[in-house]
């Protein structure tokens, strides 16, 4: 397939079958290999989308720099498109996230504040506003409430979904921004009835969670709770043996976040067979493993990779 | 046989620095006063006038409970119950 330019080449993305780990001719996984965008992750459409969106509002201009905070493929996303686009930019990033995600926000010519890994990406998030309002120039996107994160999600890859497989019943995704379900998620439910939107959460290390006090918590301005039919917790062991058998099994090289979203697909799919129920999961690869090899989670037994885990943003 | 809670640090100050209580009841509501009998104050952080406090999670077998019944989510032995912070991603 021919493009004009890599940013032209963004979405579009393979959905391929899973069909050693699908249940039955009747149940069916499907995964969306968000990996095979630009820089390998799913977040190459909201950051183009948000970009494009603040370009056409006249808030970012030539030169401008730049401010999110991320916890990685965001900013390795924006990093690429304001460097395509000549913005400046800044990603506040906590400390405990992986190696490979600093080098290549650096490789592509960001710039990193770290935040302290004690209280994850809600510290980032914190830091990140702070530092807005010490450079009222600078453009903060902020993932979180931008309406452009949803958007690009329902305006390209819940069609993409769609298109690729009408007989759809529920789709499943990580909540993180809580983007991706949001727009496609909608998408769906307009134009697919009982369609259930899963949303699979990871479950840190203690370390993630250390807030002062609950008041700190954080619920992302775009998230509505609606839109989901359920939401489930999935810890490092779990993410991890579910990575590790969509490689034995089918091949697919998946970060842990995957493997987490995985974990919550499979489970429907064990229910659905066992129901006697006819359903076509679709799900979301946000990335491939490569960005986390360095954790040593790949290796070893599953306790040895939830030990190197615990502590870390894997997700 | 009853109902595992477990309990993020910044509320361990109300469990005597105990990971996990048990308690029993046969809705998350009953399981919350069963508790509160003796981890007096953890309640109120948990919940308020209108339900589950927003930065409060709580999931039954992993599974969120807002998308169960809330707190008139049906529990019993043998489950785990796990609170958590609500916190960023992405």
């Amino acid at each position: 397939m021919r493009y004009d330019s890599l940013l032209d080449s963004v979405g579009r993305t393979p959905l391929v079958g899973l069909p050693r780990l699908s249940p039955s001719p009747d149940v069916r996984l499907w995964a969306k290999l968000e990996d095979r965008n630009p820089t390998g992750s799913v977040k190459d459409r909201p950051a183009l989308f948000m970009i494009e969106q603040a370009e056409k509002e006249g808030l970012l201009r030539p030169g401008a720099t730049i401010l999110e905070a991320t916890s990685g493929n965001t900013g390795i996303s924006l990093a690429m498109v304001a460097r395509l686009r000549g913005y400046r930019l800044v990603c506040v990033m906590p400390a405990n996230t992986s190696v490979e995600r600093r080098q290549l926000l650096e490789m592509w010519g960001a710039e990193i504040v770290s935040s302290p890994a004690e209280g994850g990406s809600n510290e980032a998030v914190r830091r990140a506003k702070a530092l807005a309002e010490e450079h009222p120039d600078w453009v903060m996107l902020y993932q979180y409430g931008n309406p452009a994160n949803a958007e690009s999600h329902y305006a390209t890859t819940g069609p993409e979904i769609l298109e690729d497989l009408p007989s759809i019943t529920h789709f499943v995704a990580g909540l993180g921004t809580t983007g991706t379900l949001m727009g496609v998620g909608r998408f769906l439910r307009e134009r697919v009835p009982g369609v259930e939107i899963v949303a699979a959460e990871p479950r840190y290390g203690e370390l993630v969670y250390g807030l002062r006090n609950l008041d700190e918590g954080f619920v992302p301005e775009l998230y509505d709770e609606t839109v989901l039919t359920s939401r489930y917790s999935v810890g490092p062991r779990d993410a991890v043996r579910r990575v590790r058998e969509l490689l034995d099994n089918e091949g697919l090289f998946a970060g842990f976040s995957t493997g987490a979203i995985a974990h919550a697909a499979l489970g429907i799919a064990a229910r659905a067979h066992q129901e006697g129920r006819r359903a076509d999961i679709a799900f979301i690869v946000c990335d491939a493993g490569w960005k986390y090899l360095s954790t040593g989670a790949y290796a070893g037994t599953l306790d040895e990779a939830e030990a190197n885990l615990d502590g870390q943003l894997w997700a | 046989m009853s109902i595992e809670v477990r309990i993020p640090t910044i509320l361990r100050t109300y469990t005597g620095g105990e990971k996990a209580v048990e308690g029993s009841g046969a809705t998350l509501a009953e399981l919350i006063d069963d508790i509160e009998g003796r981890h007096s104050g953890l309640r109120a952080r948990l919940v308020d006038e209108k339900g589950l406090r927003r930065f409060v999670n709580v999931y039954l077998n992993d599974e969120d409970v807002r998308f169960l019944g809330g707190l008139e989510t049906a529990v019993k032995d043998g489950d785990s119950v796990t609170v958590l912070p609500a916190v960023a991603g992405g």
